[in-house]
């Protein structure tokens, strides 16, 4: 079926397979490689967007679902070449190694930060527990959400 | 000249090394971040190439069987498929990689698919390449394969059993490898010891670092030069490259590597090759660019694990005042299916026989036998971490059974600062380091002058409260020389690796890595050389990112892995950077009719020490010599384009005596943890953690941090739950992170950080390789859990259920024979 989604400001319109995961339509069909995928079980996170306004992780969402979907990915979060503030404190705090969870990362440390602008140590880990990181430990990571919590 | 700003300096380091002059030392901005801050990194399978072709593999659902028949003819008959691949082509086409044991392990037979057999759950059998992913993964349903299930063999210590069953007929064993090491004189030490302390069995358990990013490549074949071209995360192509060409009948040139961005790899992209040439195979088949990337499943099912190591019958022969004197061990080793990269694993634990200690009388048994199970390849720590966990699980226990302080037993036993460069029983040289004291800095961090007060305040509260530490050292920059101890035939020894430094036409300084960076900030540290030994900032330094064997900037050991990139990588990077200020300044004395050595380098310029007005920018260099070169003399000798291959100073190991320098540098981890264990569900909580690192000079401080913090998340995993469990048959029972429960966010104990700098003398910037860790997380926390519960921990990985039954269970793992 035919379906159009608005994403990061663009809308496309793209027929796709009935079975086809919103997180491969993002990757394979609108050639989006932002967002990551992995794992098959929807545990990781690598693939956070914002959908609607939520938080969600793309691999659980059929494309077809999409239908009409405002979504956002991290592709979309800097404007013009000037990188957000939390993804200047991912840098400045060294959240960040091989960068592959860090898309999904900086999904849902925005949701959070849009919901709640001082959030504790405590929700901040609650927040990004759906996120797996395999390199930093969440050390540097918690922190640098910490340095734009007001 | 553009400016870096640089992070204020973490307020967690404790103690720093000489005050810093340049940027090496200094927390520069990362050079990767902005792109993967983006979304804008390219990962291997971000790429993709017209008409390209998705593979799916067949894998075995048994973890032992005969394969009777292959028929592929209904998935072909799918509209969309492209074709397919089977074992038997693969015997044709291609020889089995080259195995790096002696007999027996040299007569196994280990090819791209299956031939013939299944020896692991998930063992590729035939792959099919479709339009899309979804498809190949329909057309791989209509492959049909007849199995004749075979007993499997599961459990390591069962493999030398009379009718065990064999996995590898042709070489009628299921040993790979076995030999002893033998050092100093064991009967002696315990004919002089007070007390010897006997330890039945200690079971290292198998894990991995499981890299975010799953494995994979895209494959494209040129028919007109015969060379394929793979767009991938392979981290040591080298390698990759001298199992793969010969296999494919071709010499090396034939295969082109490609790195971008890479999603982690801990060691565990290292045997990609089977898979790698199934693709190479099908992309020439079906003249066709060939997509594979691993499904997360696939990759916990059949990658590649962590060795499972057992050691039994230990034999420790201690004084009375707490000496320890040696120890005896018959290790077990559990490779899984296949030996691949494995056999190496043998020896490479011999780099810190002695683990943090001076004792001097060492003997070692070590098999290393195949299982049913999946394939294991490095993986962080690889090899030592196993032996150090047993070193610390050796110290922990004598000091529980004959009642000694497990600090006093470490600070007595371990190398003094006054000894370094310290000679190990077996010839490796400990460079540098000061492990008492970074002891007491760990120990200062998690407060334990005040350790009973909170053993008394927990037990008030109904929990039991246990305090362990792990003292581990991180063996860096290898001599592949000790291949030759596990087969003298190999020819293989030293290490090398490449960079590439070029002053171009509008004064660009480019630099190329032979290393394959999966997240180690490669291109800013490189930076920080290269704009430190030519004048300019680190932001006037492109470093390109990844590797590409196209760049000639490689050898025989080019990659990551095995912590050495601080010596190795930057050591051919400071040469390269070295070369190319001597031909800047050769030129540039040129222009100025003065002597080289008038001719400095700053701020972006060659100019004449003390005369700042006479200046060539860098653009005027590269212009001069690249576009307009008439009238310069004919004898200069300058390309501003500089090669440099680092080759640390290395012998052959004398192989009778197992004896020599394995590795050139050796970082120290002292970790202290702090746990409290409810009794009555075995469920525990580290409250309090602290990991102190030396690692020499650190060019980035903020990266080494990093790497610390990591290490210590994935050895807290492989304590805590983190187990790729086998039921009888064969089957793996955490195949996906719903039951192979990594760290997340909230799993993380709150962490404390020291650093001290003891300079490797071997080295050219004073730095060891790092990143590695040896597993310090699982050996405090197993000593803490020892400590809470009073009873000798005998596995690495501690779930809670584990725990539950530890409290149950009847001890009686140890003995002590003695005057």
């Amino acid at each position: 079926m035919t379906i159009s989604v608005e994403v990061d400001g663009t809308r496309y319109e793209r027929e796709v397979d009935a079975r086809r995961l919103l997180v491969h339509f993002l990757r394979d069909d609108l050639n989006l490689t932002g967002t990551h995928i992995g794992c098959d079980t929807g545990n990781c996170g690598a693939c956070s967007i914002i959908y609607n306004g939520t938080l969600i992780k793309s691999c659980m969402v059929l494309a077809v679902q999409a239908d009409g979907a405002r979504i956002e990915t991290v592709e979309g979060l800097a404007e013009e070449g000037e990188l957000t503030d939390i993804q200047q404190a991912f840098s400045a705090h060294h959240a960040l190694q091989c960068g592959y969870c860090t898309p999904g990362m900086l999904m849902s440390a925005t949701a959070l930060l849009r919901g709640n602008k001082s959030p504790s140590e405590e929700e901040i880990r609650r927040a990004i527990q759906g996120n797996i990181c395999r390199c930093t430990g969440y050390v540097n990571i918690v922190e640098a959400i910490k340095s734009v919590s007001a | 000249m553009t400016e870096t700003t640089v992070a204020p300096p973490k307020p967690v380091v404790v103690e720093e090394g000489k005050p810093q002059k340049g940027w090496a030392g200094q927390n520069v901005p990362r050079k990767e971040d902005k792109r993967l801050l983006q979304g804008e990194g390219v990962f291997f399978d971000d790429i993709k190439r017209h008409e390209m072709g998705y593979v799916h593999f067949v894998r075995s659902p048994y973890a032992h069987a005969r394969i009777k028949s292959v028929d592929v003819s209904k998935a072909l008959e799918l509209q969309g498929v492209y074709g397919t691949l089977t074992g038997d082509e693969v015997a044709i086409l291609t020889d089995p990689f080259f195995e790096l044991s002696v007999p027996p392990g040299a007569h196994m037979k280990d090819y791209a698919l299956a031939v013939g057999k299944v020896r692991h759950l998930g063992e590729p059998v035939a792959a099919v390449v479709a339009s899309t992913r979804e498809l190949a993964r329909d057309a791989s349903e209509l492959i049909e394969v007849e199995f004749e299930p075979l007993e499997p063999l599961v459990d390591a210590r069962r493999a030398q059993d009379d009718g065990a069953p064999i996995l590898h007929d042709e070489a009628g064993s299921n040993v790979v490898w076995d030999g002893t090491f033998d050092w100093g004189d064991f009967e002696g030490a315990v004919a002089e010891a007070d007390h010897v302390v006997k330890i039945k069995e200690l079971h290292f358990d198998r894990f991995s670092s499981t890299p975010l990013e799953c494995s994979g490549c895209l494959v494209e074949y040129n028919r007109g030069t015969g060379q394929w071209t793979m767009y991938c995360n392979h981290q040591m192509p080298g390698v990759g490259a001298i199992w793969m060409a010969p296999s494919l009948r071709v010499g090396l040139d034939k295969l082109r590597f490609v790195t971008q961005d890479i999603g982690g790899a801990f060691g565990n992209k290292i045997c990609l090759h089977p898979y790698f040439v199934a693709c190479c195979l099908l992309a020439r088949k079906l003249n066709r660019a060939i997509q594979w990337t691993e499904w997360r499943t696939d990759q916990h099912t059949a990658n590649a694990h962590g060795n499972e190591r057992w050691f039994q019958d230990i034999e420790v022969p201690v004084k009375a005042d707490g000496t320890l004197l040696g120890f005896k061990v018959r290790a077990v080793d559990d490779c899984g299916a296949f030996p691949r990269y494995e056999p190496l694993g043998c020896i490479i634990w011999a780099q810190v026989t002695p683990g943090c200690y001076r004792w001097r009388n060492i003997r070692v048994d070590f098999t290393q036998v195949t299982t049913n199970k999946s394939p294991v390849s490095p993986n962080r720590g690889y090899s030592r971490m196993q032996h150090l966990w047993l070193t610390e699980r050796i110290i922990d226990i004598v000091a529980h059974e004959l009642g000694l302080d497990p600090v006093e037993v470490r600070k007595k036993n371990y190398v003094k600062h006054d000894e370094f460069p310290y000679e190990t029983p077996n010839g490796c040289i400990y460079d540098s380091g000061d492990y008492a004291r970074c002891l007491d800095i760990a120990l200062e961090l998690v407060g334990y002058d005040q350790l009973e007060k909170r053993r008394a305040e927990a037990k008030s509260r109904g929990k039991l409260l246990g305090f362990g530490i792990g003292s581990t050292l991180d063996s860096g920059t290898n001599n592949f020389g000790q291949s030759m101890i596990l087969n003298p035939e190999l020819q293989f020894s030293g290490n090398n690796e490449v960079a590439t430094v070029k002053l171009d036409i509008f004064g660009e300084i480019v630099v190329t890595l032979g290393t394959v960076p999966q997240g180690q900030g490669h291109e800013t540290t490189a930076a920080q050389v290269v704009s430190d030994i030519l004048g300019c900032s680190p932001d006037d330094v492109n470093v390109r990112p990844g590797h590409d064997t196209y760049w000639n900037s490689h050898a025989g050991f080019s990659g990551t892995y095995a912590s050495q990139f601080a010596v190795t990588g930057l050591g051919a990077v400071k040469g390269a950077a070295d070369m190319l200020a001597g031909e800047m300044r050769k030129l540039a004395s040129v222009v100025f009719g003065c002597s080289d050595e008038d001719i400095e380098l700053a701020e972006g310029q060659a100019r004449i020490k003390g005369n700042p007005e006479a200046a060539l920018p860098f653009m005027a260099l590269g212009a001069i010599l690249n576009a307009n070169n008439a009238g310069l003399p004919e004898d200069l000798d300058v390309t501003l384009n500089c090669r440099y291959v680092y080759r640390p100073p290395f012998e052959k190991p004398d192989v009778e005596r197992k004896y020599g320098n394995l590795t050139l540098t050796y970082a120290t981890q002292i970790h202290a943890c702090i746990v409290e264990v409810d009794p009555e569900t075995g469920v525990y909580e580290i409250v309090d953690y602290a990991a102190v690192d030396d690692c020499g000079k650190r060019i980035h401080p903020q990266i080494v941090e990093g790497q610390v913090h990591g290490a210590t998340a994935q050895a807290l995993g492989a304590a805590t739950h983190e187990s790729f469990t086998y039921d009888a048959d064969g089957n793996l029972m955490t195949p996906n992170f719903y039951d192979y429960h990594v760290p997340h966010a909230l799993d993380m104990p709150p962490m404390k950080n020291g650093f001290i700098e003891s300079e490797s003398p071997f080295t050219p910037l004073g730095a060891k390789g790092m990143g590695e860790g040896g597993g310090a997380g699982i050996h405090a926390v197993c000593a803490a859990l020892q400590d809470a519960t009073g009873k000798t921990v005998t596995e690495s990985c501690n779930p809670y259920n584990r725990v539950w039954e530890l409290l149950r269970s009847e001890d009686g793992h140890v003995e002590v024979t003695g005057r």
